[in-house]
C-alpha cells in the first residue's frame, strides 16, 4: 500500500464499541463503554482487577453477548457495520485477532502448523505448505516478529510462543489485534522487543489495543489510554499528556497511599534452605543446590520470568514437595518431615500463587476456609467436633479486620472476588503471626487497592520481625518491597548486585550480571 | 441460538426442589411405556400408590426394602462427597453378610445381647476391609478406584459362592448353596408384629443421623469435605489427604457392609448368593437423587423402595412387566442429573433480547433473598 493513503486514513476509525453494557448476575461488569480504535493506533486499556476489561474485549471478540450496545468494524471500504454479536467466526472474518493470556496453541505440532491451524481446511494442509510457509516469512519480515517454524512449540521459549500467537493472527488478515496482557510472561527486554515489533506492524496499518496493568510500558508504548473503572470508562486520554499518578487516580479512583519502607536492622535467620534440590518434570520445574537465608525483619524478594523454578522454590517451603538433597531450617532447626502441616506448625504463613487451586475451599464457607490450616487448635475444634460459634465469631472478626467484603462468612467462599479471596488468606495467615512468610505472587491478578493492602501487610509483618520470602514475576513489586533482592533462572538463585531494573533484566534472561553487555 | 451459562449461587428452593421435581417428572415420563403396554395409565398408577400406601402392611415392606438403600446409599453419599468413587457396595455387603453369618450361624452360642452388637460390628468391619483394599490401592499406586472397586464385586461374589459351597454351606440345606440360619438370639428385632420390617431400619436412621451431624460439624467431616471439594487446597492446608481418604474409605465400606448385615440378620436369616438384587448399586442412585446428602439419602430412599414395591404390585394387578420400576428409577436418576445440571446453569435462547431487561435481572432479585 502507498503510505500516502495510509497517511490519510490514519485518523479513520476503523473499530467503535458503542455503548456496550454486561450483566454477570447481580453485577453489571461493563456498563455502557463507548471506544473509537484509530487505524494504525495502540491503544492501552487499562483499569483495575475486575474493572471490565476481558469483558469488554471478550465481547468485541464474541465470545461473550452483550447485553446492550454493539460492535463496529470498518469494512474495506472504511465504512462502519455492525458486528453480529456472539460470533468469534465472525469477528475473525471481519479481521479481529486476538492473542489471550493463556496461549492456544498445540504443543505437538510446529509453529508454522499452528499458525496455519483453523485457516486453512485440513485435507490442503500438507499442499499448501510451501506457498503458506512463504507467506508467513513476509509477514515475519515485514512485522520483524520472528519464531522458529519447524520446531514443535512445546520447545519453544514463552516470548516466541507469543510470537506465533501474533503470527497466527496476522496470518490471517487480522487489522486489529486485542493483547490481552502480553507482558505478563516477559523479561523487560522481551517486551520492549515486543512494542517495538508492534510499533512496526502499526506503521503498517495494524490498529493494536492491548490490556495491561503496567502503568509504565502504557505510558512508554501507547498513544492513547482508555481507564476502566467499575465497568464503566472513566477516561481517556493521549499518552502523550498523561501522567503516572493520573492514570493511578483515574484507575482507583483516588491516589494510592504511597509505600513507605522504613530500614531496619535484620535479626537472626529464620529460614534458610541449604543445598536444596529438586528434580521436577522439567529444568523449569527443578531446583539445583538452592541456598537461601531470610532474616527475621526482611523481606527478600525473588525475581525471575515465569517458569523458571519459582513453583518447585515454593512447594518447598510451603511443604508441598521434599527435596531430594539438602535441608530446610527454621528458626534454625531443620524441618525434620516437611509437609503443608509440618511447615504450618514451624510457623511458616504461606500464600500461595493459584489462590483459587490452593488458596481455598470455594465449596466451604468463608468463615472455615478462616481455620482451615487450625483444625487441630482448641479454639477451632474440641474432642472432634467443630466449635461453631467460635469459628464463626473468629470468622467475623478477621473480616472486619482485614475488610473481607462478599455476600457473609457463612457464604461460599468461591463467591469472593479475587481480591477478597486474597484478603481471606492473608487473615488466615498473618492472624497466626507467622515467623516466616512465603508470599508467591502475593497480587497477582489484584487492583491497585487490595495489592497495596498485602503490600502493607508485608512490610508490618517485617517490623513486626517477621522473614518474607517474596516469589513475584513483578519486577517492581520486588523493587518496591524487597530488602534484598534475587533472581531466579532455570532453578538456580543469583542475588542481584545492583537494584538496576537492566541490569536485573538481564540476569531474568539468564545472563550473569557480570557478563552483561 | 442456545447459550448456557452458569448460576452463581443455586437458591436453597432450587437444590430441594430439583430432585423432588425430577422424581415426578420420572413418574410421568413413565406414563409412556405404561401406555404403550397397554395399561390404564391412571389405574395402574392407582395400583402402585395401593401397592405402597394401601395398607400398613405394604407400607412396611416398603420400609423393610428402604432399609438395605439407606445403608448403601449413605456408603455412596460419603464416599462421593470425599470424590472417592466407591463402585463397590454390592461386594461390601455380600462381605457383611458373610461376616454376618460366619459368626452368627451357630459358630458362637452367646446370648443375644452379645451375638446381635458382635454381628453387626464383624458385618461393618468386614465391608469396611473390603473397601480398603482398593482405598490403598489408590492412595499407594493411584490405582483408579472406579475400576477396582467394580472388578471387586464380582470377585467377592465368585467367592460368597465359592464359600456357599465349601465352609459356609448349611449341611442341613438340602444340598442348596446357602449358608446356615443365624441364631434366634442373633436376629435383629422386628418392629411391628407379622409383619417384616426389623430393627436395621432404626439402625440405618440412626447412621444417617450421625452422619448428617458429623460431616457438617465433626473436624472428620470438615476434612472429608475439604478434600473432595478441592483435595489442593486441602493439602495446602495441611490435612491428610490420603489419611482423609482411607477414613472415609473404611466408614463408606462399612455402610455398605451394614447393608448385608440387616438384610441377613434381619431379614432372610440365611446367606445365599442372591441377597442382593443389586442393592449397592442402587445406593449410588440413591446417593445421587439425595444430593449427596446423608439426610436426603433417608428421602430417596423410601422413594426408590416405593417405586419398586409400588411396580411389583402394579405388575401383578395390571399384568404390565415389573421392570417398569427399573425404568422409572433410571428415569428418576436421568432426571435429577439433568436437573442438577439446571440447578447449576440456565439455558438462553434466541440471540438477540431487549436490552435492559434480562434474565441477568431476574438472577439478581433471586440472590438477593438467597
Amino acid at each position: 500500500m502507498p503510505p500516502a493513503r495510509l497517511e490519510n486514513m490514519a485518523s479513520d476509525t476503523v473499530l467503535r464499541l458503542d455503548g456496550l453494557s454486561k450483566r454477570f448476575g447481580p453485577v453489571l461488569a461493563v456498563d455502557g463503554v463507548r471506544l473509537d480504535l484509530r487505524r494504525g493506533e495502540v491503544l492501552a486499556l487499562l483499569g483495575e482487577n475486575g474493572a471490565g476489561k476481558t469483558t469488554l474485549m471478550n465481547m468485541l471478540f464474541g465470545h461473550y453477548m452483550p447485553d446492550d450496545g454493539r460492535v463496529e468494524v470498518a469494512g474495506p471500504d472504511g465504512v462502519l457495520r455492525p458486528l453480529p454479536p456472539g460470533h468469534p467466526q465472525a469477528a475473525l472474518a471481519a479481521g479481529i485477532g486476538m492473542v489471550h493470556q493463556h496461549f492456544t496453541l498445540a504443543e505437538n505440532l510446529d509453529a508454522l502448523d499452528n499458525i496455519l491451524l483453523g485457516s486453512e481446511p485440513l485435507r490442503t494442509l500438507r499442499r499448501h505448505r510451501a506457498a503458506a510457509r512463504r507467506r508467513v516469512e513476509g509477514i515475519m519480515r515485514r512485522s520483524g516478529l520472528v519464531a522458529p517454524l519447524e520446531v514443535p512449540v512445546g520447545r519453544l521459549s514463552v516470548g516466541e510462543r507469543q510470537r506465533v500467537e501474533i503470527l497466527k493472527a496476522l496470518y490471517r488478515d487480522a487489522r486489529i489485534l486485542v493483547l490481552d496482557e502480553p507482558t505478563a510472561v516477559l523479561t523487560p527486554q522481551e517486551a520492549d522487543a515486543l512494542f517495538e515489533n508492534i510499533g512496526a506492524m502499526t506503521r503498517d496499518g495494524l490498529s493494536v489495543i492491548f490490556i495491561s496493568h503496567k502503568l509504565r510500558e502504557v505510558l512508554a508504548f501507547s498513544q492513547r489510554i482508555a481507564v476502566l473503572r467499575h465497568g464503566r470508562k472513566v477516561g481517556e486520554i493521549a499518552t502523550a499528556q498523561a501522567d503516572e499518578r493520573q492514570i493511578a487516580r483515574l484507575m482507583v479512583g483516588a491516589d494510592t497511599p504511597g509505600i513507605a519502607r522504613e530500614t531496619l536492622e535484620p535479626g537472626a535467620p529464620v529460614l534458610e534452605l541449604a543445598g536444596v534440590s529438586l528434580r521436577g518434570r522439567s529444568a523449569r520445574d527443578s531446583l539445583s543446590g538452592l541456598d537461601l537465608r531470610v532474616r527475621a525483619r526482611e523481606i527478600v524478594g525473588i525475581a525471575g520470568v515465569s517458569g523458571n523454578g519459582q513453583g518447585a522454590l515454593a512447594a518447598v517451603v510451603s511443604g508441598l514437595r521434599r527435596p531430594e538433597a539438602g535441608q530446610v531450617l527454621i528458626d534454625g532447626a531443620p524441618v525434620a518431615r516437611p509437609d503443608p502441616r509440618a511447615m504450618i506448625r514451624a510457623g511458616v504463613g504461606r500464600i500461595p500463587e493459584d489462590r483459587h487451586r490452593d488458596g481455598i475451599v470455594g465449596a466451604m464457607s468463608v468463615a472455615e476456609n478462616m481455620v482451615i490450616e487450625r483444625l487441630d487448635s482448641p479454639e477451632v475444634a474440641r474432642r472432634g467436633l467443630l466449635q461453631k460459634r467460635r469459628i464463626r465469631a473468629h470468622a467475623e472478626a478477621l473480616a472486619r479486620e482485614y475488610d473481607v467484603r462478599g455476600p457473609g462468612i457463612e457464604a461460599p467462599a468461591r463467591l469472593l472476588s479475587g481480591g477478597n479471596i486474597q484478603k481471606l488468606i492473608l487473615a488466615r495467615v498473618f492472624d497466626r503471626a507467622p515467623g516466616v512468610i512465603l508470599a508467591n505472587q502475593p497480587t497477582r491478578g489484584l487492583d491497585m487497592g487490595a495489592a497495596a493492602e498485602v503490600a502493607r501487610r508485608l512490610l508490618e509483618a517485617r517490623a513486626r520481625g517477621a522473614g518474607v520470602l517474596l516469589i513475584s514475576e513483578d519486577l517492581d513489586e520486588v523493587l518496591r518491597l524487597a530488602d534484598r533482592i534475587f533472581v531466579i533462572h532455570d532453578g538456580r538463585l543469583h542475588e542481584a548486585a545492583s537494584r538496576e531494573r537492566e541490569a536485573i533484566g538481564l540476569m531474568m534472561a539468564g545472563r550473569a550480571a557480570g557478563a552483561a553487555a | 441460538m442456545m447459550r448456557i451459562e452458569p448460576r452463581e449461587a443455586p437458591g436453597r428452593l432450587l437444590t430441594l426442589g430439583v430432585p423432588v421435581l425430577s422424581a415426578l417428572v420420572a413418574l410421568a415420563l413413565a406414563a409412556i411405556p405404561l401406555m404403550l403396554a397397554g395399561a390404564p395409565v391412571f389405574a395402574a398408577y392407582g395400583e402402585m400408590a395401593r401397592g405402597v400406601f394401601g395398607s400398613l402392611f405394604a407400607f412396611s415392606e416398603v420400609l423393610t426394602r428402604t432399609t438395605p438403600l439407606i445403608f448403601t446409599g449413605l456408603a455412596a453419599a460419603l464416599a462421593f462427597r470425599a470424590k472417592l468413587w466407591n463402585i463397590g457396595a454390592e461386594g461390601q455387603l455380600y462381605l457383611g453378610a458373610m461376616a454376618a453369618v460366619a459368626v452368627g450361624a451357630g459358630a458362637l452360642d452367646v446370648p443375644g445381647w452379645v451375638l446381635m452388637p458382635l454381628i453387626v460390628v464383624l458385618g461393618a468391619a468386614a465391608g469396611a476391609a473390603g473397601m480398603m483394599v482398593p482405598a490403598v490401592l489408590k492412595t499407594r499406586f493411584g490405582a483408579d478406584e472406579v475400576v477396582t472397586t467394580l472388578l471387586l464385586n464380582f470377585i467377592v461374589l465368585i467367592f460368597v459362592q465359592m464359600m456357599l459351597e465349601g465352609p459356609l454351606k448349611d449341611p442341613m440345606g438340602l444340598g442348596w448353596p446357602q449358608s446356615a440360619p443365624i441364631l434366634d438370639q442373633g436376629m435383629l428385632p422386628q418392629l411391628i408384629p407379622r409383619m417384616r420390617v426389623h430393627a436395621g431400619l432404626i439402625l440405618a436412621l440412626v447412621l444417617a443421623a450421625v452422619a448428617q451431624f458429623m460431616l457438617a460439624r465433626s473436624v472428620w467431616g470438615f476434612r472429608l469435605r475439604a478434600v473432595g471439594e478441592n483435595a489442593h487446597a486441602a493439602r495446602h492446608a495441611g490435612i491428610g489427604v490420603n489419611r482423609t481418604m482411607l477414613s472415609v474409605a473404611a466408614v463408606s465400606g462399612g455402610l455398605a457392609g451394614l447393608a448385608g448385615v440387616s438384610e441377613v440378620a434381619g431379614l432372610k436369616g440365611y446367606l445365599t448368593a442372591d441377597l442382593s438384587p443389586g442393592f449397592g448399586y442402587t445406593g449410588i442412585v440413591v446417593a445421587m437423587l439425595a444430593g449427596l446428602s446423608p439426610a436426603g439419602v433417608v428421602v430417596s430412599a423410601l422413594f426408590i423402595a416405593g417405586v419398586f414395591v409400588g411396580a411389583d404390585s402394579m405388575s401383578r394387578a395390571m399384568g404390565v412387566s415389573s421392570y417398569l420400576a427399573d425404568l422409572v428409577v433410571s428415569m428418576a436418576l436421568l432426571s435429577v442429573l439433568v436437573g442438577g445440571f439446571f440447578a447449576r446453569y440456565r439455558l438462553r435462547l434466541g440471540p438477540e433480547r431487549p436490552p435492559g431487561r434480562g434474565p441477568g435481572q431476574a438472577s439478581g432479585k433471586e440472590q438477593g433473598h438467597g
